[in-house]
């Protein structure tokens, strides 16, 4: 089945991130609202990316494609718009490839998939409950795992693999809750 | 909808006609009536103004285990409570302060009592009969369905009689309702319609239900009823609504017959006195009766409009009764959040030995795949496997049980505790009687025939001893004629007090097994009614 744009906005759309279409004009209302944190907007870089589309491969299903695609476009807003959970999840990528490199001497894109797998399960994440301020694999699991997971999972084309084409958190379930199994 | 900026000013409004309490249902409803009808209305509400804005992020919140930020902001020394008596009462996750009060984490449900729950004493010789009967409520009824924007069908058989139709038509059966509605069939069960609080179709400034799926605790488009539709309409009538101000006590005059001031505290620690004509106290079940202890007096030590000694008494809440299980066949469920077939064939009661039940046919049982997948152990085509096997064959009943008043469950205050402005928090004591254990049995027997006659694998139950509150606090300022026995009288003013209303089901003598805010509604509207009358 293949991921698109559309999916990863959809996903967006259940995360309430509505702007994603490159550049958004800010909200003049916030100029005036929260204090200013004093840490810098998070950046997403190349590496960061392909750790996660590197995930991912582990995380989803084989039969979802265009997965590198639909990451980078799920992602990407979210470290923009939400800069306290972007800085989270950059954390949690380098927590990521900290354990790579220490256990394997590679970033986590750069082992084999099969190698990939087991450093999850070595890192504990598989079981670990995930939790925002919590211990490494914890926060991989809250951060890395369980966001791009919800990402596709609650996006339509996602659930649509377990038969549920409107999921919580996706507008659409007013259609499609009459209907019955296919 | 229209974003209202939070209220800075937060200094009392001169010449205030009505100063309300609470900008939950009840108190946005009596405030736009009010102001509609030209009079100076100010709101004083403890909560903040949450931002429109924010409502997606919420639902992730919601959605996503590990993050435990409250979704409404409850808990910490502001809401610190006791839960005393048998039950654990979880009074946070039962309320919502802000603008809107609970009407933010409702689920939505609409029904009017029936004509015996006013008259339980009479018909039944059990608990207390209500001083109206469903005739006197009858027109208000019909108006609470239209500002509510109720979508309902006429097609319930149980139902009181009624004039009218529904403002909006109903949601339309669900794919899963009509498996449930061959089992009732063959079981003589008979099945109806679920009047819905969220629009059907478009209505001015909100959108039709889009089927979010994530109604309770919260709905992103709008589409649900909650009161900030009465408080934004309050305001455009000139009403002034200031959030983030709780009220510490209500003061009265010398001779004990009016309440002068309500004295709030606002987030700088200022202290105001708001004077108005009329009081209306419309807090919730906990916070009103707890208010009106925290404002004992010289003249009135045991608190304000306590002369009968019932404030805080007979505190009521709905149990939740539920069978679920799984088919071996596709039952379509989580796509939206809310409920589009019930029953109330088992609502009246035929006897004393039993009270009221409302059965429901859910829509939502099981987990989504997401659910499944972010608490898995398992990663790829095994987590996938895993999520074909766990989601899609749930199917489950739920209900609403009775529980009638006893004066042994209460709110008071705990004098041992304080919450973050000194006063002694509300302790909740709250237990099971027999006959409320009884209908909980006679409800899983319901929902476990029909489950079975479905075919289903029964996998859990919830019965008297795993049942929980459905979050409706009802009872502590029972409404009445005598004031030996009640709190406030039939248009809810107080008989201690003679320009202080009380708004919400804490003025409902017995509650059903409807949930409640159609009710609360109908009720504010009548008391605005009689309030509007004495300015």
């Amino acid at each position: 089945m293949q991921l698109t744009r559309r999916d990863a906005l959809a996903a967006l759309s259940a995360a309430g991130i509505g702007s994603v279409a490159g550049c958004s004009a800010p909200d003049a209302d916030s100029w005036d609202e929260g204090e200013p944190s004093g840490d810098a907007d998070p950046e997403l870089g190349d590496d960061d990316l392909e750790t996660l589309v590197a995930l991912a491969g582990v995380l989803y299903p084989s039969e979802v494609e265009n997965v590198g695609e639909f990451v980078t476009e799920w992602v990407r807003p979210r470290v923009r718009e939400r800069p306290e959970h972007g800085r989270g999840m950059l954390d949690a990528v380098a927590t990521l490839n900290e354990y790579a490199e220490s256990l394997e001497g590679a970033a986590y894109a750069d082992l084999d998939a099969g190698t990939r797998e087991e450093l999850l399960s070595y890192m504990a994440v598989d079981t670990a409950d995930p939790d925002p301020d919590g211990d490494d694999d914890q926060r991989v699991r809250y951060y890395l795992v369980n966001d791009l997971l919800f990402g596709l999972y609650a996006s339509p084309t996602g659930a649509s693999l377990a038969g549920l084409e409107n999921p919580p958190g996706y507008p659409g379930g007013t259609a499609s809750y009459q209907r019955g199994p296919e | 909808m229209s974003r209202v900026q939070s209220s800075q000013d937060r200094t009392p409004t001169e010449n205030a006609d009505v100063c309300i309490v609470g900008a939950g249902p009840a108190g946005a409803i009596v405030a736009d009536r009010l102001a509609a009808a030209g009079h100076e209305v100010v709101v004083l509400e403890a909560g903040p103004r949450f931002d429109p804005d924010d409502r997606e992020e919420r639902m992730e919140t919601h959605l996503r285990p590990g993050d435990d930020t409250p979704i409404w902001g409850m808990g910490g020394p502001r809401d610190a409570y006791t839960s005393g008596g048998d039950r654990f009462y979880p009074l946070n996750a039962a309320r919502v302060k802000g603008v809107g009060g609970s009407t933010l984490h409702w689920q939505g449900m609409v029904m009017r009592l029936h004509e015996q729950d006013f008259r339980l004493d009479s018909e039944l010789g059990i608990a207390e009969d209500w001083p109206i009967d469903y005739a006197d409520l009858r027109p208000y009824y019909a108006a609470a369905e239209e500002a509510l924007a109720v979508a309902g069908a006429s097609d319930n058989p149980f139902a009181p009689p009624r004039e009218q139709p529904h403002p909006l038509p109903a949601f339309p059966p669900s794919y899963s309702d009509s498996l449930f509605a061959e089992a009732c069939e063959e079981l003589e069960i008979t099945t109806h319609s679920v009047p819905n609080a969220r629009n059907s179709e478009p209505t001015d400034g909100e959108s039709a239900c889009v089927g979010y799926g994530t109604c309770r605790p919260i709905c992103p488009s709008g589409a649900k009823y909650h009161a900030l539709r009465h408080v934004d309409s309050a305001q455009e009538e000139g009403a002034r609504v200031i959030d983030e101000v709780p009220v510490q006590k209500l003061e009265h005059d010398e001779s004990g017959e009016r309440v002068t001031a309500a004295v709030y505290v606002t987030p700088e620690g200022e202290e105001y006195r708001q004077a108005a004509e009329e009081f209306v106290l419309a807090a919730g079940g906990v916070e009103t009766p707890r208010l009106l202890l925290l404002s004992e007096s010289e003249q009135y030590p045991d608190g304000l409009a306590n002369g009968s000694g019932a404030v805080g008494r007979y505190f009521m809440d709905h149990l939740f009764a539920g069978v679920g299980g799984r088919l071996d066949e596709r039952t379509r469920q989580k796509h939206v959040g809310f409920n589009t077939t019930e029953s109330h064939q088992f609502y009246d009661r035929e006897d004393a030995s039993r009270g009221a039940i409302k059965l429901e046919c859910l829509n939502y049982a099981g987990p989504a795949p997401a659910d499944i997948a972010m608490g898995a152990e398992s990663f790829g085509d095994d987590l996938l496997e895993e999520i074909r096997a766990g989601y899609g064959n749930h199917v489950a009943m739920g209900a609403l049980v009775e529980q009638l008043p006893r004066a042994e469950n209460r709110v008071t205050l705990d004098r041992s505790r304080t919450d973050d402005h000194g006063n002694p928090v509300p302790e909740v004591v709250w237990s099971l009687d027999e006959r409320t254990r009884r209908t909980i049995e006679r409800a899983n027997e319901i929902q476990r025939a029909v489950l079975e006659e479905m075919g289903a694998e029964i996998e859990w139950v919830v019965g008297p001893d795993s049942t929980g509150p459905a979050y409706h606090h009802m009872g502590t300022t029972r409404m009445g004629t005598d004031p030996e026995s009640s709190v406030v009288d039939p248009d809810l003013r107080t008989h201690d007090l003679g320009n202080l209303t009380i708004g919400g089901s804490s003025t409902f003598v017995t509650g059903g097994a409807m949930n409640p805010t159609l009710t609360i509604a109908a009720l504010s509207l009548r008391a605005a009614d009689a309030i509007e009358s004495r300015l």
